[in-house]
């Protein structure tokens, strides 16, 4: 008897790679520059270190995949290439990471959903065949682990607060729904990607991230609205009119003064 | 909101095997997010593998009017310092 022969599984384009890497970059980058904003304002002087750290980890995360994205492209774009020399349409970021701080309810909203996805996608990724991305991903899920810790605390103690409290983040998650459904359905590359042993699979990411915002949820006495899909794609390059503002903020410094170092 | 906040001293931990020192007080809520400060204010540079942090409210404090009484006693006794036994040369890290 012969041994049975695995089938081989496909090989990724480089290009394919590239879109994809970028994808998990520019959304911890995009997040990371949102929390940035929150320096100064947060409610407390507490809260504004806990903001900066999870900030300062997401810029970290997208530091390490944008110079993994740009040694995969191969056309000399370092970090800095990728993160300022962009336009919004070359941005790969889901569209839940551009959303607008609004109050501090509606950032902790956005980063509970986020975080979630986040976490059980690096979790997942710690075993992709790309082994770089694995490297990456086994750092990140530490990072993901305490800002999911952060943001589900917060969610739980404002949903199950004041009533001020309560209606704030209940009009947060219905308004913020909408975008959550691009983190869970697969699209062409996303399904390209699992084929290759690159990206966990779509299907098992959805479940247990419904599992754990569906506890906290409940733990926050907030109901879960029912399931919307909304055509919004940022990571196919189809954004919100809020990631302009964002890098105009984000890449002001680095176009104004190209090279300028301190 | 921090006017409703409650104060919590913060204990570390710096390395396995030594005791949690003070190092400080976070405003929190609770004692999960008081935690989460103390982390975020106090190990942000790998200072700690342990946390404690307990209600300021909690703790009970000497009296400095009583300082003399409670201390001063101890100045002439200076047999209960154990600076008179020879330490063997093979004793280390005593």
């Amino acid at each position: 008897m012969s041994a049975a022969i695995a089938p081989e599984r496909p090989h990724a384009t480089a290009e394919e790679r590239f879109e994809y890497t970028l994808r998990l970059a520019d959304t911890s980058l995009v997040a990371g520059q949102r929390l940035a904003e929150w320096l100064g304002h947060g409610p407390a002087l507490e809260e504004d270190l806990a903001l900066g750290n999870i900030a300062l980890d997401l810029i970290g995360q997208a530091r390490l995949l944008l110079a993994l994205a740009g040694r995969i492209e191969g056309r000399g774009r370092d970090e800095d290439a990728l993160a300022f020399w962009r336009d919004a349409g070359q941005f790969r970021n889901v569209s839940l990471a551009e959303q607008p701080n609004g109050d501090f309810g509606q950032t902790i909203v956005r980063q509970c959903l986020l975080d979630a996805w986040q976490l059980e996608t690096y979790a997942s990724l710690a075993g992709s065949l790309e082994a770089e991305l694995a490297d990456i991903a086994k750092k990140a899920v530490k990072e993901c682990r305490y800002h999911w810790r952060y943001s589900s605390g917060w969610l739980v103690r404002l949903g199950d607060g004041t009533e001020e409290s309560h209606r704030r983040v209940g009009a947060a998650v219905q308004d913020l729904w909408r975008f959550t459904d691009e983190l869970l359905t697969p699209d062409a590359l996303d399904a390209r990607m699992t084929e290759c042993g690159i990206a966990p699979p779509a299907a098992a990411i959805r479940e247990r991230w419904e599992r754990r915002v569906a506890g906290v949820l409940a733990e926050a006495k907030l109901p879960q609205p029912a399931r919307s899909h909304y055509p919004w794609h940022g990571k196919r390059g189809v954004h919100t009119e809020a990631l302009g503002h964002l890098l105009a903020t984000l890449q002001h410094l680095p176009r104004t003064y190209p090279g300028v170092s301190w | 909101m921090t006017e409703d906040w409650l104060l919590y001293e913060v204990f570390i931990r710096s390395r396995s095997g030594l005791e949690h020192k003070h190092v400080g007080s976070v405003h929190a809520a609770d004692a999960r997010m008081a935690i989460e400060h103390a982390r975020d204010t106090y190990t942000r540079r790998l200072e700690g593998v342990s946390i404690w942090v307990v209600r300021s409210s909690e703790i009970v404090a000497s009296d400095p009017e009583e300082a003399e009484a409670l201390f001063e006693p101890a100045r002439d006794k200076i047999y209960r310092h154990p600076t008179f036994y020879a330490i063997p040369e093979e004793v280390k890290n005593l």
